[in-house]
């Protein structure tokens, strides 16, 4: 590190030997399967995220931690051009966004939607087809046994034609992850897919990260559970408007990291305190 | 269902179908999307839009009223939008002081310029003048097939048929990218659709229904169309394609029973008058909506996601 | 010229004067309620009210003519219009809480429908014989000209009582409107209040039929308060500010109104409330588009500044064509990209100051200081000269960057 790169001190980030930082920067966003740097998204005038580095690894399970309003979704949605970015590049296996859109799978927030909506479980799932589909293109045969695959991947097979209103919260969460891997993409942004859910989900969709992770796929999901943090992912990011922390789970998330992002109400505890205190948001 | 029948009411009972088929399809997503009112704003500001386009072109004729009222629809929704993202102000607030404000523009222009030789005025915008769109040269149903009579037919029934089929056509070809952006606006601009332009393109397409319908039928029509026949079919299944469906069969209902009790109905109680069309549609399509509000099979909201 | 001056001393006239009376004083109590109204978010419920009078209008008349009555008799009409309109409100609240329908699909339903009827009902009095309608059309758009001195007496009495009824419920309309939830603790009946605020509307409503008209009576509940809104952030000054801006709509309205012909009183009125409040859109100092815009580009600029900055101080390159062009224009930089001697200092007080920033985040963990930790708050606006001081005997000497 050179001695001006303090904005990250604590990040566990080091240059493999040899490069200068800039080759290696270049090699990595030529290469992640998600990367952005100098990443400023704004609401108003406060900064939501603000000149955010980070690079995503792929064979791997990343959670985006941070406290509330520390800007966790909204990293996802600059990086998937949902919100504008006041500045700031994304790449995505080394392409612009655009170009590699199809490569990528997104779980938003369950709460972000009406869930009143007129439709079934399976046509939810269809939309994750949309883009090779296109306007016209018929669900029958290959992708119609596609998302069906999806919804049985997620042990949603028996309510394929059930109405999204009868769902439970843990079953919405189950569609849209069933949405997502019907788009059979390399790298899956998921934006809080336990909250609110039951312990099985939980479980379920852990099963099917990992799965996704033996795969090869990268995976990166917000995260806001500390406790399963280290259960659940390899990599850990930590943000609270700027980056505080990014690495694997051993050398990032400490309690020195946690404290960097959410203040004094941890700086006094070990990370085992927090997983004997259960949940903390 | 003789010769007076094709001659004063099947034109008019048919622009009427059309002109409520073309509200109420865009309705269904404006409905589900929570942006009902939309409808409401348009509605008014159609007014000051054909009187700008009479005072800059001097003539009543349909072509530029029709621009000039779409231009107004267009102008209110990006002021709408102005106010809200400027201001901070929230929608239905934002929408009261737009739609307002240009319609009072309106009236007064209207009461400052010359127009009292044509037929422009503030009652005809608001009620139309759906009874007097009659086939004068219909001699019967074999004037169908007659080239001549057909010529003579009211250039509303064509406008409107126009209208109606291009809008079903474009809620046909771009029904996925409606439906997804209505449902999941984040997803789908994840996937690349350009989500809030579809947003925009609908309320265009909702303007441009609303712009066509109202000459023929003036705006009651136009806000009870937008809003009651998809609120009903809404009650009715849970599906989106079917709720379309209902929508398109609740709006027919209203235009057929609505001109039929309005022209008819009068009589049968041994009154002498018509009583007004458009405004007999609307209550029509508002007795529908209470009785689906009350037996709608799908009335109540159930389940996690009930807000 | 003179006319309008005339009217605005209230020299065109009695009538002319109990109208610009009545009008200030609607103006004013329409204001002040539509500031509750819309800060419960219901600003377009008014809309379904007003358009809801109508058939009551029509339906008063059809019943005073069928008593023997002249039918034309302004309370009697009004009474009606406030029964139909309070039945529409009463079906708005019906289908939101037994339906899934959401509010805005049963206001526009009630509002399509309800007056529908209401024209179906003119065309029914139509048929009553020529002479009888007595012009319900002007309930439309209102109508002031040749009013009678007893119907500008109602409306004058009618202003009066609302802006009454207003100031006294203005304690627990402010409250309910500001947190229901802490209204309900101290006692007050939520719904009992919300009730009397749609009734002070509805009470508006009826009072402007006659003056502005049915279409546009609700543009006098929310522009005013959409303006005020822009100008405070306190509901009490909100109140007065719309109140204000209405009633000065009012009466400036209808005394513009009476000075000329072809002037109709209703658009006036709520033109010159939409000019007050497009002046509060652009030029409010603090909420105004003017004073937005130019954050929005000072924001811009000191993002792209100061990530310019610390990516020369790192050593990076700078990828933005608008950072490169800001810090050219600055001449931090030189045409080449390379940063100047300017630049170069530029860039180590950034540099030095996020290190500041991480010596103040060990020294003190707290929540609320890392919230400010944004990268764009100067650290002197948050920490006092010393405990900068404090950081940087932590820090050592400066570094240079080097170029």
């Amino acid at each position: 590190m050179t001695n001006g790169d303090t904005s990250n001190v604590l990040a566990a980030r080091i240059a493999p030997g040899g490069g200068t930082v800039q080759e290696d920067n270049a090699a990595e966003l030529a290469r992640a399967p998600l990367a952005v740097r100098g990443l400023t998204v704004s609401y108003g005038e406060k900064p939501a995220v603000f000149s955010v580095d980070a690079t995503f690894a792929d064979k791997a399970m990343t959670a985006i931690v941070g406290p509330n309003g520390a800007g966790k979704s909204t990293l996802l949605k600059a990086c998937l051009g949902i919100v504008p970015r006041v500045a700031g590049e994304v790449r995505v296996f080394g392409q612009p966004l655009e170009a590699a859109r199809h490569r990528i799978a997104y779980v938003p927030q369950r709460a972000s939607v009406d869930w009143d909506f007129p439709t079934t479980v399976l046509d939810v799932v269809r939309m994750g087809l949309y883009r090779e589909a296109g306007l016209f293109g018929r669900f029958t045969g290959r992708l119609d046994t596609r998302a069906r695959k999806c919804l049985e991947r997620v042990g949603m097979a028996d309510f394929a034609t059930r109405q999204i209103g009868q769902l439970s919260g843990g079953q919405q969460q189950r569609v849209f992850l069933a949405r997502a891997l019907a788009q059979e993409a390399d790298l899956y942004l998921l934006d809080e897919p336990f909250a609110g859910v039951d312990a099985a989900t939980e479980r379920a969709i852990v099963d099917v990260l990992k799965l996704l992770k033996a795969e090869g796929k990268a995976v990166v999901a917000v995260h806001h559970d500390l406790a399963t943090v280290a259960d659940y992912f390899d990599r850990v990011f930590l943000i609270n408007v700027r980056r505080i922390a990014e690495g694997t789970v051993a050398e990032a998330f400490n309690a020195e990291t946690l404290a960097a992002a959410y203040g004094g109400r941890l700086a006094a505890t070990h990370v085992d305190e927090l997983v004997l205190a259960g949940p903390l948001t | 269902m003789g010769a007076d029948f094709v001659q004063f009411s099947l034109t008019p009972i048919l622009i009427g179908v059309f002109a409520a088929i073309a509200c109420a399809l865009p309705g269904n997503f404006l409905i589900l999307r929570r942006q009902a009112l939309i409808g409401d704003a348009i509605s008014h500001v159609v007014l000051p839009g054909i009187v700008v386009a009479f005072l800059v072109t001097g003539a009543v004729s349909a072509m530029p009223m029709l621009l000039g009222a779409a231009g107004a629809a267009v102008l209110a929704v990006v002021l709408i939008e102005l106010v809200k993202r400027i201001g901070g102000v929230e929608p239905g607030a934002a929408m009261g002081v737009v739609f307002t404000t240009l319609f009072a523009a309106g009236v007064l222009i209207l009461e400052q310029s010359d127009t009292s030789s044509v037929h422009l005025d503030v009652e005809h915008a608001l009620m139309g003048n759906l009874e007097s769109l009659i086939w004068l040269r219909a001699e019967g149903w074999h004037s169908l097939l007659d080239v001549e009579a057909l010529a003579s037919l009211p250039p509303e029934l064509p406008r409107m048929a126009l209208t109606c089929l291009l809008i079903t056509a474009l809620m046909l070809v771009f029904w996925r990218w409606l439906k997804i952006a209505t449902f999941d606006e984040g997803f789908a601009a994840s996937l690349g659709i350009p989500a809030a332009a579809v947003g925009f393109a609908l309320v265009i397409a909702a303007a441009l229904s609303a712009v066509a319908a109202f000459d023929a039928v003036g705006s009651i029509i136009v806000i009870a169309m937008f809003v009651c026949p998809p609120a009903a079919a809404r009650l009715m299944t849970q599906s989106l394609e079917r709720q379309v469906i209902w929508s398109v069969a609740f709006a027919t209902l209203s235009a057929v029973l609505g001109y039929v009790l309005a022209g008819y109905g009068p009589l049968w109680l041994g009154g002498a008058d018509a009583v007004s069309a458009a405004g007999m549609i609307a209550v029509v399509s508002g007795v529908i909506l209470g009785l689906a509000c009350l037996f709608g099979p799908h009335r109540a909201r159930v389940g996690a996601g009930a807000a | 010229m003179s006319a309008f001056l005339d009217a605005v001393l209230l020299q065109a006239g009695y009538n002319a004067a109990l109208v610009a009376l009545g009008a200030t004083l609607l103006g004013f109590a329409a204001g002040a309620v539509g500031t509750f109204l819309y800060l419960r978010k219901r600003a377009l419920v008014s809309d379904a009210l007003a358009h809801a009078t109508l058939p009551g209008v029509g339906l008063a008349f059809i019943a005073m003519v069928a008593l023997g009555g002249d039918g034309r008799s302004l309370p009697g009409l009004l009474l009606g219009s406030a029964l139909t309109a309070a039945v529409g409100l009463v079906l708005i609240q019906w289908i939101v809480s037994r339906t899934r329908l959401a509010e805005d699909a049963a206001i526009g339903a009630v509002l399509g429908v309800f007056f529908g009827l209401g024209i179906v009902l003119l065309t029914v009095i139509q048929t009553f014989g020529a002479g009888r309608q007595a012009g319900l059309e002007s309930f439309l758009l209102g109508s002031t000209a040749g009013m009678l001195r007893a119907e500008a007496l109602v409306i004058a009495a009618g202003g009066t009582l609302a802006v009454l009824a207003i100031w006294l419920l203005r304690r627990p309309m402010t409250l309910v409107a500001f947190d229901p939830g802490y209204a309900a603790a101290l006692g007050y009946r939520v719904s009992w209040i919300d009730f009397a605020m749609m009734g002070a509307v509805l009470a508006v409503t009826v009072i402007g039929l006659k003056v502005v008209g049915l279409v546009l009576i609700v543009a006098l509940l929310v522009i005013p308060p959409v303006a005020a809104r822009f100008w405070t952030e306190r509901v009490h000054l909100m109140v007065w500010i719309a109140a204000l801006i209405g009633g000065a709509s009012g009466y400036l309205g209808a005394a513009i109104s009476a000075s000329a012909p072809a002037l109709p009183t209703g658009p006036i009125i709520v033109l010159v409330a939409a000019a007050s409040f497009t002046v509060s859109l652009i030029l409010a100092p603090a909420r105004g588009l003017a004073a937005a815009v130019r954050r929005q580009n000072q924001f811009q600029r000191r993002v792209h500044r100061r990530q310019g900055l610390l990516a020369i101080a790192r050593s990076e390159p700078i990828r933005e064509r608008y950072t490169l062009k800001l810090l050219q224009r600055e001449s931090l930089i030189r045409p080449d990209g390379m940063p100047t001697d300017n630049g170069k200092a530029a860039a180590a007080k950034v540099s030095r100051d996020e290190r500041r920033w991480e010596v103040a985040r060990r020294m003190h963990q707290d929540a609320g200081l890392t919230g400010r930790y944004d990268g764009l708050t100067p650290i002197e606006d948050v920490f006092a000269p010393d405990e900068i001081r404090e950081f940087d005997r932590r820090l050592g000497p400066p570094a240079p960057v080097r170029g």
